[in-house]
Formats: C-alpha cells, sequence, structure tokens
C-alpha cells in the first residue's frame, strides 16, 4: 500500500492517474484481454476499426466478447441486446459504489458523466483500491486520468491482437483468453477488503456455473442479487451482534 | 442498409445502449449517497458477487479456444494461480503468471 499521493494541478493529477494505469498489472493484463479480443474480432470477420470503437463506447470486456461472437455468427439483434444487457447489469452497483468517492462540495452532475461511462471492471477495482488515498479535490482527475490510460491501452492491443491473430498456436490463443478470469478473480480477491466483499465474491464464484448449470434465466443477474444480499446479510448480523 | 455500415449500427443498438443504460442508471441512483453508506456496501457486494459469477462461468464454460482446454486443467491452473497469490503476499502479477503457466504446461503437456 503506497502513501497518500497529493497534486497540485488537474493536469499533474490526470497524468499521475495515467501513470498509475501504465504502471499497474492490470496495463498487461488488460493488453491481454485485448489482443484476445482483437484475435476474436478478426476471426468473426469484423473490422479492427469496428473493434476500436466498440472498445471507446460499450468499454465492457464481457459485452464486447458478447457482442464480437454474436454479431460475427449472426445472431438476432435483439438477442444480443439482451445478452449485452444482463452483461452490464453489474456496471449499475459499480457506479453506485464508485461515485460518491469522488463526490465533492459544487461539484456537477456532468462531471461524473465521463467516470459513470468509463466504469468497468478494472477501472473499478483500481478506483476503489487507489483513490481513497488520493485527497478529494484531485480524485476526479486522476480517476479519469487512470481510465484513460487503461482505455488507450486496450484500444491499442485490440490492433494488436487483430493482425497477430493469424499465427496465434491454439494453447497460446486458450492462454490469452485465461488471462481475464485469472486476473479479475485475484484482482477481486486483493480488492476485497471487508468480510462482505469476501463474502460476495465466493457466494458469486459458486453461484454463477450452478445457476446457468441449472439454467436459470438471467442467471447472472440472481447470483448477483443474491450472493450479494447474502453475503450483506451476513455482515449485517455481526454487525447486530458486536 | 450497406454491408459496411451495419455493423455499426449495431454497434451502437445492441451493444452500446443496452450497457451504457446501467451506467446512467447508476449515476442517477447514486446522488446523494454517501461512500460509507449501507446502500453503497450492499451494491458493492452485489457488483462483486456479479463479477465473480462471470470469473467462474468464464473458467468453467469458456469460449474460443480455450474450451478446447480439459475442465480439471483450467480449474488446476486456476487454483495453483490463487495459491501462489497467497503465497507471494497477495502478489496479483506471481498469481497471474503461475496460473498462466499452469494452464500453459498443462495444454502442450496434453499436446495441443
Amino acid at each position: 500500500m503506497t502513501a497518500p499521493r497529493s497534486f497540485s494541478s488537474t493536469a499533474e493529477a490526470f497524468f499521475g492517474g495515467v501513470t498509475s494505469a501504465w504502471t499497474s498489472v492490470f496495463f498487461l493484463v488488460l493488453c491481454g484481454t485485448y489482443i484476445g479480443i482483437g484475435a476474436l474480432a478478426h476471426g468473426f470477420g469484423l473490422s479492427s476499426w469496428w473493434l476500436a470503437l466498440s472498445t471507446v463506447l460499450v468499454w465492457a470486456g464481457p459485452a464486447q466478447v458478447i457482442m464480437v461472437s454474436a454479431i460475427g455468427s449472426g445472431a438476432a439483434p435483439i438477442e444480443i441486446a439482451v445478452a449485452v444487457g444482463l452483461s452490464g447489469i453489474r456496471l449499475f452497483p459499480m457506479v453506485v459504489a464508485l461515485l460518491p468517492l469522488l463526490r465533492q462540495e459544487g461539484r456537477r452532475l456532468r462531471d461524473l458523466i465521463l467516470p459513470t461511462h468509463f466504469t468497468s471492471v478494472s477501472m473499478w477495482v483500481e478506483s476503489l483500491r487507489l483513490l481513497p488515498q488520493v485527497p478529494r479535490e484531485w480524485r476526479l482527475p486522476f480517476c479519469n486520468g487512470l481510465s484513460f490510460g487503461y482505455m488507450s491501452a486496450a484500444t491499442v492491443s485490440g490492433f494488436v491482437g487483430f493482425y497477430l491473430a493469424v499465427g496465434l498456436p491454439p494453447v497460446f490463443a486458450g492462454a490469452l483468453l485465461f488471462l481475464t478470469p485469472i486476473s479479475f478473480l485475484l484482482s477481486t480477491a486483493r480488492g476485497a477488503r471487508e468480510l462482505v466483499d469476501k463474502l460476495a465474491l465466493v457466494f458469486g464464484l459458486v453461484l454463477g456455473p450452478v445457476l446457468a448449470a441449472y439454467q436459470v434465466q438471467l442467471d447472472l443477474m440472481w447470483s448477483g442479487i443474491v450472493g450479494g444480499a447474502l453475503a450483506y446479510g451476513v455482515h449485517r448480523l455481526r454487525e447486530a451482534a458486536a | 442498409m450497406s454491408e459496411t455500415l451495419w455493423p455499426y449500427l449495431l454497434l451502437v443498438l445492441v451493444g452500446f445502449l443496452p450497457n451504457e443504460i446501467w451506467r446512467l442508471l447508476g449515476l442517477i441512483m447514486a446522488r446523494g449517497l454517501d461512500e460509507g453508506s449501507e446502500l453503497v456496501l450492499l451494491s458493492r457486494a452485489v457488483a462483486t458477487a456479479i463479477l465473480a459469477g462471470v470469473i467462474a462461468k468464464l473458467i468453467m464454460t469458456p469460449s474460443g479456444e480455450l474450451a478446447g482446454m480439459p475442465l480439471s486443467l483450467r480449474i488446476t491452473a486456476a487454483v495453483c494461480g490463487f495459491a501462489a497469490f497467497l503465497l507471494a503476499r497477495r502478489s496479483l502479477f506471481v498469481g497471474v503468471a503461475a496460473g498462466e503457466a499452469v494452464l500453459l504446461a498443462g495444454g502442450l503437456l496434453l499436446g495441443r
């Protein structure tokens, strides 16, 4: 854990965020993930510019993987919209948990639109870990810089993967796809500070595949609501007992 | 509809909009909430559990080339990665590298 950081200007805080992004282990992970998605887009016959635009507009790995494979295989648009919409539900509680960290006296709603759009797993995990160490006045530019750092790395990596795709042997392509779950698993475990976070992680890991195996409709939404509520319930019971 | 523009229109309609709506909903709901408030704590738990569900599904029922590797290998690699992460005092890099090394070694040994 590093010492609290302070900045003297908005630009300095922004570049502090960019530097944090480019020197974190997430940088490597994000590059690997988007190289994988780039390869996937190539395989499904989408253009590299289409992928770049989807990275900037959608900015969510799982949603992009769903889109690339579904559009590429010619699924019905409504089917794709529902799948993407379901995968995006997790962004809602993330935004709700993130924005209070950025709030400050005199902060306008429109200042929060950019960090709202930037909210995605890697940025969220790192923001929740780093922002409490940043003085409140510099949190917004720091967070935007962090997000910009990640998004630019992801966009470039998409192109790299797209043009690398031709020669990658299957084992290495598989290892590239494994980067996303293993890194998200470990980063979430590292970010889980309190018991409620740790329990939510364990419950979600168990419920996700179990609900999917029983072909429960909207399985991810239910694993979140049930797993999250259970974790929160245990936390409340312990508080009440203490 | 032109062949070249269709994927871009799809991108906005079935990619951007259904995803972005959740972020905007969060923006509206987060107004006036305190970072230590119970609702934020509950939101964090729900977000973590959904993410954990996605992670588990990506390991148990993956897509693409990863699906060609045996389930036991994928789970072993994830468990080894987690163990290395804990042993290396919660180092993300060590954990990811260990998990990937086990997966690659297993994949190459199985001759794929």
